[in-house]
């Protein structure tokens, strides 16, 4: 068997049954996702619908009540996985960006680098340095977050978990807490890491990004997927009540 | 009555009483008196420069030790105290609860005299080194609660980007959240200093050999071998000169983390 193809054939993600509570408030209620290898799946819904929940269970940053979740065929519910080293692959943004506000952008792109990886500080700095010109901020390797925009500080938290060499990003309605004029910027690189075959799910309200970039739109409401396919077909056409409905508030 | 005069007519009256207060003060006191106990320049030069290279410089080398050990005591306090492991929890609020309630004077007290009887051990560095331990243990309790604060004030968020990228939960702490949580704990942990500063006073009752005394110690003995209170006022100077400082920078950096919100 060649590895390569049974490597293609896993899913990136695969979730099957998942149940999350908080108490006794259900906020997902059994469900079944994948997200395939080079593949960007948007995951769209209105607020307490749970998306941002799923999306936090993918790399177990919320514990799962019930259910399976593999990431490369791994699974991270298992108490005997290295969750950190799992955790090297998948790279993760944040509504709040959660830049380290006491380090420098360069020394938050490399600190993870050497206490996660062991990489040497040239070669962190080198992959830093790297990332940054390609988010469009390598003269700012020396500024602190709290000197950059929010759209800046957002492109430098792509940055920091590209520096990690994921094979997939996860996003978490990552131009939510932007102001509208910084939003573009944000949306160019992620469209960018589309473009260059990175596996990406994402949470957004950005009905266009998901639109042009997304290869599938899932829509979550109440805690259960309603609906997903290709995004002319969900966002266009869609057949359950519940996406009809908040399609119709949200476009 | 207008409001407005009516208002003048209180702010006033305040005035006036202040004046009053002062006025009375000034006459009722005995000034002669006063400068013979309190202001005496012959005492002052025979205890000078004693006071200073001496006293002074143990209290702050007191200080010094007594901060060091109850910040390190206290990290591992607080550490313990957000434990997954319940026992050290356990362990961690009965100590801070049993030295938060005990008076310093106490503790000093009992690690002086009792804890040498009771387990036949000295503490090293005999008397002021037993008052040192004390304080560090009693200072400890406090200082483990206001990093705990710190540790809990620092975002959800900062951890969570930290092991999202694979740090694990040691190295997050020391990286990621410990930095924050001091840099927001710098004003109550100034306090502590300057309450520490004030508390090496408490070092007198474990009785301490001459070339120890701080300035408390010492300007009670001068005040007893001269029969004369200046040494007091002069202890009391030096201790306001070491802590004015400190208080200013608390309220500064309490300016500043305001601004910065």
């Amino acid at each position: 068997m060649n590895p390569r193809e049974s490597v293609s054939a896993t899913p990136a993600i695969e979730v099957r049954g998942l149940h999350k509570s908080f108490g006794d408030k259900e906020v997902l209620t059994g469900i079944d996702f994948h997200v395939d290898q080079g593949e960007v799946v948007c995951v769209i819904g209105p607020s307490g619908s749970g998306k941002s929940t799923l999306l936090r269970c993918v790399n177990r940053l919320e514990e799962p009540t019930e259910g399976t979740i593999l990431v490369e065929g791994i699974d991270i519910t298992d108490p005997e996985t290295d969750l950190d080293k799992v955790r090297t692959r998948i790279g993760m943004v944040f509504q709040q960006f959660n830049l380290f506000p006491h380090l420098n952008v360069l020394d938050n792109l490399t600190l993870a680098q050497r206490r996660a990886k062991k990489r040497g500080k040239d070669e962190a700095r080198r992959i830093a340095q790297g990332n940054l010109e390609k988010v469009g901020l390598g003269d700012r390797a020396d500024a602190f977050p709290s000197q950059l925009s929010g759209g800046q500080q957002q492109r430098v938290a792509i940055a920091r978990a590209l520096s990690m060499d994921p094979d997939m990003m996860l996003f978490d309605e990552p131009t939510s807490a932007l102001d509208p004029e910084l939003v573009g910027d944000v949306l160019a690189v992620m469209r960018q890491l589309a473009d260059e075959g990175m596996t990406m799910m994402v949470v957004t309200h950005e009905m266009g990004f998901a639109r042009e970039v997304g290869d599938r739109v899932v829509f979550m409401d109440g805690g259960v997927v309603v609906e997903q396919g290709k995004p002319e077909d969900v966002l266009g056409n869609p057949q359950h009540e519940r996406t009809q409905l908040f399609l119709s508030k949200v476009l | 009555m207008k409001p407005s005069t009516r208002r003048r007519l209180f702010q006033g009256s305040l005035y006036l009483v202040l004046v009053i207060a002062i006025v009375a003060l000034v006459f009722v006191a005995d000034w002669k008196t006063i400068k013979f106990y309190f202001l005496d320049m012959d005492v002052a030069k025979q205890v000078w420069p004693d006071i200073l290279v001496t006293a002074a410089k143990n209290t702050v080398v007191y200080t010094a030790i007594a901060f060091v050990g109850g910040l390190l005591l206290g990290l591992l306090l607080a550490l313990m105290k957000l434990s997954p492991v319940a026992p050290y929890r356990w362990l961690s609020t009965a100590y801070i609860e049993l030295f938060r309630g005990l008076p310093a004077l106490l503790v000093i007290f009992g690690m002086a005299y009792a804890v040498p009887i009771a387990f036949s051990w000295h503490p090293p560095g005999g008397s002021a080194g037993a008052g040192l331990l004390a304080l560090i243990l009693v200072s400890g309790a406090y200082i483990a609660e206001t990093i705990r604060a710190g540790i809990q004030a620092v975002p959800p968020g900062q951890r969570e980007a930290a092991r999202s990228l694979g740090m694990a939960p040691a190295w997050t702490m020391v990286s990621v959240v410990l930095p924050q949580a001091f840099r927001i704990i710098t004003p109550p942990l100034t306090n502590e200093l300057v309450i520490l500063i004030k508390d090496t006073s408490l070092l007198f009752i474990a009785g301490m050999a001459l070339g120890d005394r701080e300035l408390t110690t010492f300007a009670r003995d001068s005040l007893s071998q001269t029969a004369n209170a200046t040494p007091l006022i002069m202890a009391g100077l030096m201790y306001l000169i070491i802590t004015l400082p400190l208080t200013q920078l608390v309220a500064k950096l309490e300016r500043h983390q305001n601004r910065g919100r």
